[in-house]
């Protein structure tokens, strides 16, 4: 027997030159990389909706609004010596509109103009710088106010910027809304998940949730035109537009969304817990609510939080429904929420002025809000989620 | 020895717990009762005022006369901002979607911050939508554009249809994103690992297996998120809508009449509320079957594909 024939293996120059990751596939490799930093976009964008809304809203802390007469007061004889830019911003108008006015028209708005200037220096709350926290936050003695008080009245002749009242508006309609809504959409949660037939269930969740395809300006126009009569001949109130109507309205926009996150808590609490209860002998009710309700109550809670982020963010149905800000806790008088005095009040700030700075950094205090509460509801349901699967 | 406890009593009927169920099913049917009552009033004042004329004429300025005015103007404006949106809100939102799903190892912190932030999205307010709107696109990218573009007078620094509709493609995001996810999550697990067994790279099955076979629940997301974005309102207020245009937008830097917004100058701004009602239930009409009919579809179709999910499994 002759010893096999010896075989020189001769790696082929292959096996170590096999090129892996971006080497391999240049095109794949680019395009996963895309893929990578496309999904940053989410996190991008919230970045980027609390930095520019910072960046519209923060200069008015370093900023002085007072209305007393300008420095240098343009006489209507030295028009024609300042420059069309000079006369805009004096005027608070666009340089193409100033470019549009005929001699009469503008010598006529100068003369407005200066006559506006030399009444406002009488009164001594022309001085005030109203934009400092002090009369955003705190009750002021106004001229022609009996007693200190918190007034948002950017418009006339001095600008007043108290946010209190519009804060309190924002309250008030939320609350009411939260008060009508909690209760229904979590009776439903509990009776959809829990309680109802199968077959039942099967329309009435989705028949629930198409509740929240009605855009909230159709919800506006019910509230302003049919809801208001309603309710103002049930309980009889003197104001037929308030804060109670535009609550009730924000309820029922509000109603879908508490309703679907609860539903999702208690459906998401094992079949075995209720089947164990019943076993028992317990009731279908009784298994529901001191059984799965109170598993599923972290996930309940979350649905409330998340539905107050929803409601006190809530837009168009305040804006149609209220109009006065006035300051009250009573919610049969009007209110003006925060939401709808910037949806109200942003077309006729000059951009970058003062009114538009402080609308802006409302809309950073709702940011602020709503934010919290999001991350609050998602970490209470990201744990509730770990807990039943966990124990499940 | 302890005395044995009984946690539910149940001898004989028990009153207490058909009550309170009875009262659970009441709030369901309140509910119910609330929904039928605002389509039903919808549909009872506002069918009968909807006519061809209605649907088909470009209205003047004068859009408080039932007997001249229609919405085309507005249709057509709605219906442009949510197209140029859904160019925007579908490529960004799937690719993240399959970031999620495919690539992401599922508990990383990078997944986690991603989850968190689309969930925030999801609850930022419109409002504060349409102030970023301002403050960033027409104030920085549309102020950027005109002083590099160098032309005389603003262009791109003021409101208009792809401000609003780029806005509007930000706040839907998250809509699109969770969508997309549930459905490429219902595809069993085995359509990939057969694609990769026969030697396909990851990115040949993500593009022939996994995103055909999701394309379904990708739809619908994007029917979702047209629903609920052709009825807004607040996010377009300052950057694009117009209270009046004389023309069709022709140009990315043009105003536009928008179906919500025009609802809510006729439910406001009216000289008259008694004469606009017919005008205004008609176009709340035309509004809620362009959205609602939208939002039935993409729900049904989302209860279909969880079915299927949990046959598949």
């Amino acid at each position: 027997m002759s010893a096999p024939p010896h075989y020189t293996t001769k790696r082929t120059a292959g096996w170590m030159g096999i090129k892996r990751g971006h080497k391999a596939r240049p095109f794949e490799w680019i395009v996963e990389k895309g893929i990578l930093l496309i999904s940053f976009s989410a996190i991008v964008m919230v970045m980027l909706i609390f930095v520019f809304i910072a960046r519209e809203s923060l200069p008015i802390f370093f900023q002085r609004e007072d209305s007393s007469h300008p420095t240098s007061v343009i006489q209507v004889a030295d028009a024609a010596k300042h420059s069309k830019e000079e006369l805009a911003a004096y005027l608070d108008m666009k340089p193409s509109e100033v470019a549009d006015l005929d001699a009469e028209t503008l010598k006529l708005m100068l003369e407005v103009k200066l006559e506006a200037a030399s009444q406002a220096s009488t009164d001594k709350d022309a001085q005030v710088n109203t934009t400092h926290w002090r009369y955003l936050l705190l009750p002021y003695q106004w001229t022609g106010y009996d007693k200190p008080s918190y007034i948002w009245q950017p418009i006339g002749e001095i600008h007043k910027y108290n946010i209190i009242p519009l804060v309190i508006g924002s309250l008030k309609t939320t609350l009411v809304g939260l008060t009508f809504a909690v209760p229904l959409a979590l009776l439903a949660a509990l009776f959809v998940s829990q309680l109802a037939p199968p077959q039942l269930r099967e329309w009435l969740k989705p028949a629930i949730e198409l509740l929240s395809g009605i855009p909230s300006v159709v919800v506006g126009t019910f509230a302003l035109l049919v809801l208001a009569t309603f309710l103002q001949s049930v309980f009889g109130y003197q104001t037929r537009l308030n804060a109670f109507v535009a609550g009730i309205a924000l309820g029922i926009s509000v109603i879908p969304l508490v309703f679907s996150i609860a539903e999702d808590a208690l459906t998401s609490v094992p079949r075995s817990y209720s089947d164990a209860a019943l076993a028992l002998g317990a009731s279908k009710w009784q298994a529901a609510w001191q059984i799965v309700l109170p598993a599923a109550l972290p996930g309940v809670f979350a649905a409330v939080v998340l539905g107050f982020g929803r409601a006190i963010g809530e837009t168009m149905i305040v804006l149609m429904v209220t109009s006065a800000s006035v300051m009250s806790w009573s919610i049969f008088d009007g209110a003006r929420s925060i939401t709808a005095t910037i949806a109200a009040e942003m077309a006729e700030a000059v951009s970058g002025g003062h009114h538009y700075r402080i609308l802006f950094m409302l809309g950073a205090v709702l940011f602020v809000v709503t934010f919290t509460t999001n991350m609050i509801g998602d970490i209470i349901i990201h744990r509730l989620k770990g807990k039943l699967e966990g124990k499940a | 020895m302890s005395k044995p406890t009984n946690a539910f009593r149940s001898a004989g009927f028990d009153w207490s717990s058909a009550l309170f169920t009875a009262v659970a099913g009441a709030a369901t049917s309140l509910i119910l009762v609330i929904l039928i009552a605002i389509l039903g009033n919808v549909a009872l004042n506002g069918l009968p005022n909807l006519t061809w004329h209605f649907i088909s004429t470009i209205p003047s300025d004068n859009f408080f006369d039932i007997k001249t005015t229609g919405v085309l103007a507005m249709i057509i404006g709605t219906t442009i901002r949510v197209l140029v949106m859904t160019l925007f809100v579908i490529p960004i939102g799937v690719i993240t979607a399959v970031y999620l799903t495919e690539y992401a190892r599922t508990g990383s912190l990078y997944t986690r911050i991603i989850r968190a932030a689309v969930n925030n999205l999801a609850g930022v307010p419109s409002i504060v939508f349409g102030l970023f709107g301002v403050g960033f696109f027409i104030n920085f990218v549309g102020g950027s554009l005109d002083s590099l573009t160098g032309q005389q007078g603003v262009h791109w620094k003021q409101p208009s249809v792809l401000w609003a509709s780029l806005t509007l493609a930000i706040m839907t995001m998250p809509v699109v994103i969770v969508a997309t996810e549930e459905s490429l999550k219902a595809i069993i697990p085995g359509l990939r690992e057969a694609s990769l067994a026969l030697g396909a790279t990851k990115l040949e099955t993500i593009w022939k297996i996994v995103l055909p076979n999701a394309l379904p629940g990708i739809l619908t997301g994007g029917i979702l998120a047209i629903s609920r974005a052709a009825g807004e309102v607040a996010p377009i207020l300052f950057t694009g809508a117009a209270y009046y245009m004389a023309e069709l937008p022709t140009a990315p830097t043009d105003q536009f009449m928008d179906l919500g917004y025009h609802i809510y100058v006729l439910a406001t701004q009216s000289p008259d509320i008694e004469k606009t009602r017919p005008i205004l239930y008609a176009t709340v009409v035309v509004l809620l079957l362009l959205t609602f009919s939208l939002n039935a579809v993409a729900i049904f179709a989302r209860a279909r594909i969880r079915r299927a999910m949990r046959h598949s499994h």
